[in-house]
């Protein structure tokens, strides 16, 4: 079971070719981190993993099913995908509905969509804000309703956009929980991220994106290594990965490793 | 002259039964770049819309203290005159962008046209600041139709090309890749060298450390800690109020614990790595 990209290329209306042959295999359970310049193409990639886009050309392979032929709400029902922007995406006037909406429009009986608003809710840790209205909570809490909305449909694959943006360190943490929460549950996330130290700290498969193409996919230390690709996909080594390459120490991304090495 | 003055705010946005801000006082001098931080729903946003006259002009609710701008209360401005004088980004980038232009050029235009600033101007400032933001490939570009960080870009860039004496900055920088990020605090220094006054929210604190004059952090309405960006983010127990500080003072508080003292907590790498040179070459003597 997994997503598959087969030399998937894409292009906007406007002549905007986004994505170039990409090929990518993420199985079914996996964690990984996409990262890379502003316009690189993640969010169009990301699109096109959860039928929001059709490949101009090459395949897309969600467990065997090609997206081609499928509806957007078909291919949705495997892969959950959480904006990048909020507002695209929440359109109820209370936290509540919003987080309810998926299983009331699945016809899921009461008590179900009751116990997985509150799950989900408790997970994202917005739970005091289920009775008000989104557009008066911050964007950084607003990120964390919508994957509360999206973690409702308990799909084997989950992408989020960019949920680090903005986040405080409360917000980050909550992340990294629900990221082994997830991996616990044998769910598959696929998280984009400007935030290296968050990457390093969370992730053993990071995907580097640059001009519409893929152009590493490794480990944290092995990403952070190389100059050639830091400097192509316009990302920074963590504080710690800096500082120990710095000291002549190579790549050393945890504290504590740097800190018995001196 | 104080740029701006916070003297005594207390304020409740309608409807809520707790103050946004609680008893804040500042004086944000001219010239200076001040980083504001602290954990989200401390205020922050709150801050910035007082200085623009948000609040209570659009905001209501219950204010009480004054806001100075450039001396003179705030509601004392004309708010024409008020956005040749503080040029302000809002903190969500989806929304700032106005959504009635067709392409970035004019979208970046639209500032400079009200300021009645000619054509040929226009074209060359735009010009000057899409190249240092990185966006002047997509000049002729619909916004609607930009990536989240390319917005964010141009959301910037609209600003900066208003020229302000004062800018208010609210997480500019929160879609952007790290190197985009950078150049955005460059620039900021940049400002800060024509003498502008900045201040600026954001959760970037590596980059506050570095290029910040002063900080002032805030929860629960509250500054609770001021001064040079030095003496602020070195204490460590804002760890423990969770307020986010640099991977360096953490590294530098874990050296301590292991017995391995590097005399300061520093705030930079390049502070950090004096630091362990010195150590080393303490142990090898
Ligand atoms: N609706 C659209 N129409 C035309 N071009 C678009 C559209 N959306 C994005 N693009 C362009 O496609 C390219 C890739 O955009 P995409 O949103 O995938 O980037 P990204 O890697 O997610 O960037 P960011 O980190 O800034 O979010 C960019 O050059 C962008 O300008
Ligand atoms: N439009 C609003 N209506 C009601 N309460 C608000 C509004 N905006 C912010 N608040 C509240 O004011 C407090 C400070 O918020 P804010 O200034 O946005 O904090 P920050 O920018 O530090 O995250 C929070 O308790 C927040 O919930
Ligand atoms: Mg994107
Ligand atoms: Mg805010």
């Amino acid at each position: 079971m997994s997503i598959e990209l087969q030399h998937v290329h894409f292009r906007y209306p406007d002549g905007t070719l986004a994505n170039e042959d990409l090929n990518l295999v993420i199985h079914e359970g996996e964690r990984i981190a996409i990262v890379g310049q502003n316009g690189a193409g993640k969010t169009t990639a990301v699109k096109l993993m959860n039928g929001l886009h059709k490949p101009t050309e090459g395949e897309v392979i969600i467990n065997g099913i090609n997206t081609r032929n499928k509806s957007t709400a078909q291919i949705s029902g495997m892969v959950g995908y959480v904006f990048q922007n909020p507002d695209d995406q929440i359109f109820k006037n209370t936290v509540r509905d919003e987080v309810e909406f998926w299983s009331r429009y699945n016809k899921l009986d009461e008590k179900e969509i009751q116990s997985r608003a509150e799950w989900a809710a408790k997970l994202c840790d917005i739970e005091k804000y289920l009775d008000i209205n989104p557009y008066e909570i911050p964007y950084s809490t607003k990120k964390f309703v919508s994957i509360a909305a999206v973690l409702t449909a308990r799909n084997p694959y989950l992408i989020l956009d960019e949920p680090t943006a903005g986040q405080d360190v409360a917000g980050v943490e909550c992340l990294s929980k629900l990221l082994h929460y997830m991996e616990q549950d044998g769910k598959s996330v696929i998280t984009i991220t400007h935030d290296m130290e968050f990457v390093a700290d969370n992730f053993k498969r990071v995907v580097v994106m640059a001009h519409g193409h893929i152009i590493a996919d490794g480990t944290p230390a092995e990403i952070f290594a190389e100059e050639s690709i830091l400097s192509e996909a316009k990302i920074k080594k963590p504080q710690i990965c800096e500082l120990s390459t710095r000291l002549g120490l190579g790549n050393i991304m945890k504290i504590e490793t740097l800190v018995n090495k001196l | 002259m104080n740029s701006i003055s916070l003297k005594n705010i207390r304020y409740k946005y309608p409807l809520t039964d707790h103050y946004a801000l609680d008893g804040v006082s500042f004086d944000f001098e001219e010239g200076k770049f001040y980083g504001i931080i602290g954990p989200n729903g401390s205020g922050k946003s709150t801050i910035c819309n007082l200085m623009k006259g948000l609040i209570p002009s659009f905001y209501l609710g219950d204010l009480e203290g004054t806001v100075e701008v450039q001396g003179k209360p705030v509601d004392e401005w004309e708010p024409e005159k008020l956005c040749t004088k503080v040029g302000y980004i809002f903190q969500n980038p989806f929304t700032q962008i106005s959504g009635i232009r067709d392409t970035v050029f004019e979208e970046i235009a639209i500032g400079l046209e009200n300021l009645g600033i000619d054509k040929e101007q226009m074209i060359q400032k735009a010009e000057e600041i899409t190249k240092r933001i990185g966006i002047y490939d997509l000049i002729e570009k619909n916004p609607n139709e930009l990536s989240g960080g390319q917005r964010q870009r141009v959301a910037f860039a609209s600003i900066l090309a208003m020229d302000t004496d004062i800018y208010v900055i609210d997480e500019p920088t929160s879609q952007l890749d790290p190197d985009g990020t950078e150049s955005v605090f460059k620039i900021i220094r940049s400002l800060k060298e024509q003498k502008k006054t900045v201040i600026l929210v954001e959760h970037k604190i590596e980059l506050m450390a570095k290029y910040a004059d002063e900080i002032i952090v805030l929860k629960d309405g509250k500054i609770i800690k001021s001064g040079p960006a030095r003496e602020v983010l070195s204490d460590y127990d804002l760890v423990n109020k969770k307020v986010a500080v640099p991977q360096t003072v953490l590294f530098g508080h874990e050296m301590e614990r292991a017995g391995k003292s590097l005399g300061k907590l520093p705030i930079t790498i390049d502070e950090a790595e004096v630091c362990v040179r010195e150590r080393m070459r303490g142990e090898q003597l």
